[in-house]
């Protein structure tokens, strides 16, 4: 009977939180879903401020669409005849980004394999404050080690007549997405289940074997996803392509050829173009352009994690 | 998983903010000051447009002045040099910059709308030299030579083309270096090298002065333009020849005073009858040596202290028979 008369009151007991303790948790979760909703909201205001001051040229007749995305005449301040192609710095971009992966791929999973598989805690746990130590370096001294360290390195090592040139950009892009692709790949290969590995050595493979047949398939989906945030990381550079690449508004023949990128060129010269004029306008649908590259990249990487996710058991 | 869905969106949403921000984010001293505030409290204001070239210089030097003379603020916004002589001829502004001088029909619209004679006054010089690796054998160079290497549609694209051998390069493709398309220097080149025809496609585009002579010191097949206080050690300046056959003249700072080196000018500050109170006391300021160094510091030549030609020292009497008009 005693225990049936305390029953009703027990929960009463647990309800009577002091009304602040109330308050303040609904406050924090408050909180918690506008800084989650900001993200969006944040991306989405970005696109509609690029979109509106872009949109006046887009839509004007005087401006052609097709000769935007693939005339390689970049000519925004012409005295008699001003083109806006961005063929050029669209390859520029591509190219270089395509160089610091080629770089970068194989050194960062690398990276990733060896802290998730081979090495002892101590080591991964230094390594690893290194590896994040070189992705808090700001661009500006990534662009100026490119500009003169690694330009005179690839003067003497190639003997190109400019040291400034896609292969300089992507290098130093390629040190830059190393870090982002080895930790987020390391968490890739650490979310293969124990079970795996234990079920491969059970019978009889080595590590290598381990590696390659086994944790490589698994962690396939989150590896890419890696990479592809690496490849983000590398088309978005602004700063240290600016100082690293040369800066020239071309479609390169070569590995050594200087280019321009759609970043670099934006940041080069928007801060001069007379607001609203038209070369204002093209700078803006170019960081459109950008934007939706970008946007690609990114989604191309969110569906191969869901994809990954669905795959699972 | 979580994890990585979350860099994704962070790294987009860090792309664009990326983008927004250089977007935003306009360079210090490119345009106009906008006002400051300076009718309410300031005792007097000075207005001054024009030149795009000097809106830079013009900029230091009212900030610097404002240090010297709180009381007078200096207004300073770009637009052209035509776009300040046609404010200055209205009335509506007290000191135009100008890089050309003042036309004569320029002259007499100025006269006829205010009644007042257009006052001229050098404040400094322009000159951009040509600069080559120390290396090249090349000493001069003709303009016409110069539009064949930068200007589209150009022949020029080996140094052999222009006679010149550089020893001990297998690839002798000249490495042209040029300034980013909104530079004022870029924009004096094409207008006096180019005659406003567009450069070649592939050129190197610096956003700085500087980097170009660095570049340039850093490759021997490299030719690039910059103003002629950068000049390094590693670095050649060619004499220049107007037309091919013509004399070659040096770059220095007679020659540019003299304006016998083609890309050379003068940059020019026009009032509207002999300037009065704090407009001549800016002008004053301008020629004077602290004027004259801000003027090197933005990267042009300074007028020697005995060529610089002040306002008439008797505030509101005529002026002088040898009113700075025109000094050569």
């Amino acid at each position: 009977m005693t225990s049936e008369a305390a029953r009703p009151t027990a929960p009463l007991v647990r309800a009577a939180r002091p009304a602040w303790a109330i308050f303040g948790e609904r406050v924090l979760v408050g909180i918690i879903h506008v800084s989650g909703v900001s993200a969006i909201i944040f991306v989405l205001a970005i696109f509609l401020f690029v979109f509106r001051e872009a949109a006046p040229l887009l839509f004007s007749d005087r401006f052609s669409l097709i000769e935007f995305l693939f005339s390689t005449e970049w000519y925004p301040t012409s005295a008699s005849n001003v083109r806006y192609g961005t063929l050029a710095l669209t390859v520029g971009s591509f190219a270089v980004t395509g160089v610091a992966m080629a770089i970068a791929v194989p050194f960062g999973l690398g990276a990733a394999i060896f802290l998730s598989e081979f090495c002892g805690r101590r080591t991964r746990e230094s390594l690893k404050v290194v590896i994040e130590l070189l992705s808090a370096i700001p661009s500006v001294v990534w662009g100026f080690v490119g500009l003169t360290v690694m330009s005179r390195l690839i003067v003497d090592f190639t003997g190109a007549p400019v040291g400034v040139n896609i292969l300089n950009g992507g290098i130093i892009l390629a040190l830059m997405s190393v870090p982002v692709i080895v930790s987020i790949g390391e968490d890739a290969l650490k979310a293969v289940p124990d079970s795996f590995r234990e079920a491969a050595l059970a019978l009889g493979a080595t590590r290598w074997q381990l590696v390659y047949r086994v944790l490589l398939p698994a962690a396939r989906h989150g590896l890419l996803a890696a990479v592809l945030l690496g490849v983000g990381r590398a088309v978005g550079e602004t700063m240290a392509v600016l100082m690293a690449t040369g800066h020239a508004a071309q479609i390169p023949h070569g590995l050594l050829d200087s280019v321009r990128t759609l970043t670099a060129n934006i940041a080069a010269e928007l801060g001069e173009a007379p607001a609203g004029s038209d070369h204002y306008r093209v700078l803006f649908l170019t960081g459109l352009l950008l934007f939706c590259i970008t946007f690609v990249v990114n989604l191309t990487a969110d569906l191969v994690v869901r994809g990954r996710r669905r795959g699972e058991p | 998983m979580m994890r990585d869905e979350r860099t994704g969106t962070g790294l987009l949403a860090a792309a664009a903010l990326s983008a927004a921000l250089v977007a935003c984010g306009g360079r210090p001293g490119g345009g106009a000051t906008g006002s400051q505030g300076t009718t309410s409290s300031g005792k007097s204001v000075v207005q001054n447009k024009g030149s795009d070239t000097m809106v830079n210089v013009a900029q230091a030097w009212a900030e610097e002045y404002h240090k010297v003379n709180p009381a007078v603020a200096v207004e300073v916004s770009g637009g052209g040099s035509g776009v300040g002589i046609a404010a200055l001829s209205k009335g509506s502004i007290d000191i135009a910059n100008a890089s050309r001088n003042m036309k004569p029909q320029e002259i007499e619209d100025a006269k006829r709308n205010t009644g007042k004679e257009p006052k001229e006054f050098i404040v400094g010089f322009d000159a951009l030299a040509v600069y080559v690796h120390k290396d090249n054998p090349l000493n001069e160079i003709s303009i016409d030579e110069l539009a064949q290497i930068f200007a589209e549609g150009g022949t020029a694209e080996r140094w052999s083309q222009v006679g010149v051998k550089l020893a001990g390069e297998k690839d002798d493709k000249i490495v042209r270096v040029s300034r980013q398309s909104s530079s004022g220097t870029y924009e004096f080149f094409r207008e006096h090298v180019l005659a406003n025809k567009d450069f070649k496609q592939g050129s190197r585009d610096l956003s700085g002065s500087k980097e170009v002579v660095e570049l340039v010191g850093g490759t021997r097949t490299a030719i690039g333009y910059s103003g002629m206080g950068y000049a390094t050690p590693a670095v050649k300046m060619l004499k220049l020849a107007p037309k091919k056959g013509a004399p070659a003249v040096a770059p220095n700072v007679a020659n540019t005073i003299s304006k016998s080196y083609p890309l050379a000018r003068s940059l020019q500050m026009y009032t509207l009858g002999d300037p009065q109170g704090g407009v001549k006391d800016y002008i004053t300021w301008v020629l004077s040596d602290a004027g004259q160094k801000i003027l090197e510091q933005s990267g042009y030549v300074s007028i020697p202290p005995d060529r610089r030609i002040a306002p008439a020292p008797a505030a509101g009497g005529s002026a002088p028979a040898s009113a700075p008009a025109s000094p050569r």
